[in-house]
């Protein structure tokens, strides 16, 4: 189900693994969330035309957020091909186009207009009810994006507009604004407004975060910074930190009553127009009422590292439904599944371990000699898209086996990696610590037992050197080697 | 409970460590708070793995496991992993979901803040310690 970019991705690589299945989509055409928005129409992922590698090579994906990964080459960095140049970031048309483009060119058939509206359990087959009659299917993969507007309950919100229905930017000239919400759309919809709106007012109960502290993409992007700037110089922006007490609608406008944390008192604001940038959730029907588990303030199912439901065996997630399978957020850097960069290699995994668990198609586990391993290892971590773009949430895993040797057993999430232990094997990741600093880290399994060895850091982030050379061969001796 | 809760401030009023915040206190702190899920026999804490977190249950049952010995059973209002997050150590015990768990999460580097921020959690928080200190130097004795 969806034919955004997680559909894209896990329809693709289930076709070049041989698993038959079908795409279904209740839109006309694809691209997902993509096809509307961003409301101000640039993405906030970059793709950059010219980087140190070469377009299509993997180790160029690192520089390129926005194309999916085929195998073949000709369709490999595709939104570069697609985008105008006038930006590192694409236009909403060019990503959507960069999408169409690589379903058309790849092969990937969708059955759009066709809408998924309940699902049952028939023996061992689900029975997805849609608006084109019912499908069958061993394994349903839900990539129906998060997208769907979401409001916290507040007295009087359901008079206010969602971001998803916010107005074109010129109605909103010489008019005073409330955003309800401190995140990327409540900012992004301030920067939009910035040169139209008399006033501008952002709150929500807690401080806004800044993507360049958090170092990661919990928190606003640079790119939506300029509001705050202006609030910050006293230009007229107001950026409040308190919880909404309760909105009324009044003749032609709106009271919106506010407390501080740390004051008794409310402070009311009169103002021409509320909007609640309050977040998305998933469409994701009558799941919970077959045992799909939620989790959070939206309601996102919890899934297990393989995206699967936690508590429905069999129901898996696509896309950027993957921000609920957290990993081990270690030092409290989270995932990149929620954006394109990072869920694309998620649905590339989560093809491959659907192909092996339910269609028995055993993926590629090439052979690694003795003498290429650490450099095989050390070069993943300076190259790897994957790694850097999931960091502490993918690891390269490779594994001895009795008979072939030394094995590639392919990009894992590194949360299964740590639970499954088993043959003795080595994980290589990425992580960041608090203070900012990024390091490979090996997790060694050896008879049962994992340990954790973080290697150095460098401060070109190339780890191809003597000093880690030495760093992996005492941390794999007797594992591998 | 197998769907999130609906309103995260109602969940938080009911545990014992925010017992003595308002309501708009208790909303800043709920916008800081992650909500994890963890199925059974889930590990939600590793021993020896750095960069943890501090943990609050919301509902379920986790067990405490050091080396192969069970050596305590955490339950709605228990909270953890802020002896590795305060100590800047990994952790030395395990701690596994044995029941479907809901948690509050923090990232270990932002428990600092969120203590001086909320001094009378963080009270409530030294009293849970100094009874499981407490606790402890009893069974020894």
């Amino acid at each position: 189900m969806g034919s955004g970019p997680g559909g894209l991705q896990i329809s693709y690589s289930l076709s070049r693994l041989g698993v038959r299945h079908a795409v279904i989509s209740a839109d006309e055409s694809a691209g997902g969330m993509f096809r509307r928005w961003p409301f101000f129409q640039r993405l906030l992922s970059w793709t950059k035309p010219y980087a140190p590698f070469e377009r299509g090579t993997r180790e160029y994906e690192r520089y390129d957020w926005n194309s999916l990964l085929p195998i073949e080459r000709e369709h490999a960095a595709l939104m570069t091909t697609i985008m105008d140049g006038s930006s590192y970031y694409p236009s909403r048309p060019e990503m959507e186009r960069n999408l169409a483009t690589f379903a058309e060119r790849t092969g990937v058939a969708v059955r759009f207009g066709c809408r998924w509206t309940a699902t049952r359990r028939d023996g061992d087959r689900w029975v997805l009810e849609t608006t084109d009659g019912e499908f069958r299917c061993q394994v349903p993969v839900f990539a129906v994006g998060v997208s769907q507007p979401w409001r916290p309950q507040i007295p009087g919100i359901e008079d206010v507009p969602h971001y998803a229905d916010t107005r074109p930017a010129e109605t909103y000239a010489g008019r005073r604004v409330f955003i309800i919400g401190k995140e990327n759309s409540g900012f992004e919809l301030a920067t939009g407004l910035l040169q139209w709106a008399k006033q501008i007012v952002l709150a929500s109960p807690s401080p806004a975060k800044l993507s360049i502290n958090t170092r990661s993409l919990v928190g606003v992007r640079a790119r939506y910074v300029q509001p705050y700037e202006d609030h910050v110089l006293a230009g007229g922006v107001i950026v409040l930190d308190a919880s909404i007490e309760r909105i009324e609608r009044r003749e032609g406008h709106f009271h919106v009553h506010t407390r501080k944390a740390d004051a008794a008192s409310d402070l009311v604001f009169e103002v021409d127009d509320v909007i609640a940038a309050t977040g998305f959730t998933s469409p994701i029907q009558d799941l919970p009422n077959l045992g799909v588990a939620t989790v959070g303030r939206n309601k996102l199912p919890a899934q297990t590292p393989f995206w699967e439901s936690s508590t429905v065996p069999g129901v898996y997630f696509g896309g950027t439904i993957h921000q609920a399978s957290p990993g081990l957020r270690k030092h409290g850097i989270p995932s990149n599944s929620g954006g394109v960069n990072g869920h694309r290699y998620n649905g590339r995994i989560l093809a491959r371990h659907i192909a092996a668990k339910h269609f028995e198609v055993s993926p590629e586990r090439p052979v690694i000699s003795r003498a290429e391993l650490v450099s095989f290892l050390l070069t993943e971590a300076t190259n790897a898209p994957e790694l850097w773009h999931q960091k502490a949430y993918l690891a390269r895993v490779i594994v001895r086996d009795d008979k072939r040797g030394i094995v590639d057993d392919g990009v894992q999430p590194l949360q299964h990696v740590l639970d499954t232990g088993g043959a003795n094997s080595v994980a290589i990741t990425l992580e960041e610590n608090a203070a900012g600093e990024i390091y490979p880290v090996l997790y060694t399994c050896r008879d049962g037992a994992t340990s954790e060895h973080p290697l150095p850091t460098n401060a070109l982030h190339d780890f191809r050197t003597s000093e880690h050379e030495k760093a992996v061969i005492a941390a794999v001796e007797g594992v591998l080697l | 409970m197998r769907s999130a809760p609906d309103d995260a401030t109602e969940t938080l009023a009911g545990l014992a460590i925010f017992a003595d915040l308002s309501r708009p206190e208790l909303e800043r702190v709920a916008h800081s708070l992650e909500e994890r899920y963890f199925a059974k026999d889930e590990r939600v804490l590793r021993e020896g793995l750095s960069g943890s977190a501090f943990y609050i249950i919301l509902e379920g049952e986790a067990v405490v496991i050091a080396g192969t010995t069970r050596v305590n059973t955490l339950r709605r209002g228990d909270f953890f992993g802020e002896i590795s997050v305060l100590l800047g150590e990994a952790p030395v015990a395990d701690v596994v979901a044995v029941h479907p768990l809901r948690c509050l999460v923090l990232p270990g580097q932002l428990l600092q803040e969120f203590l001086q921020t909320n001094p009378r959690v963080c009270y409530r928080i030294l009293v849970a310690e100094a009874r499981k200190l407490a606790n402890a130097t009893r069974g020894r004795g």
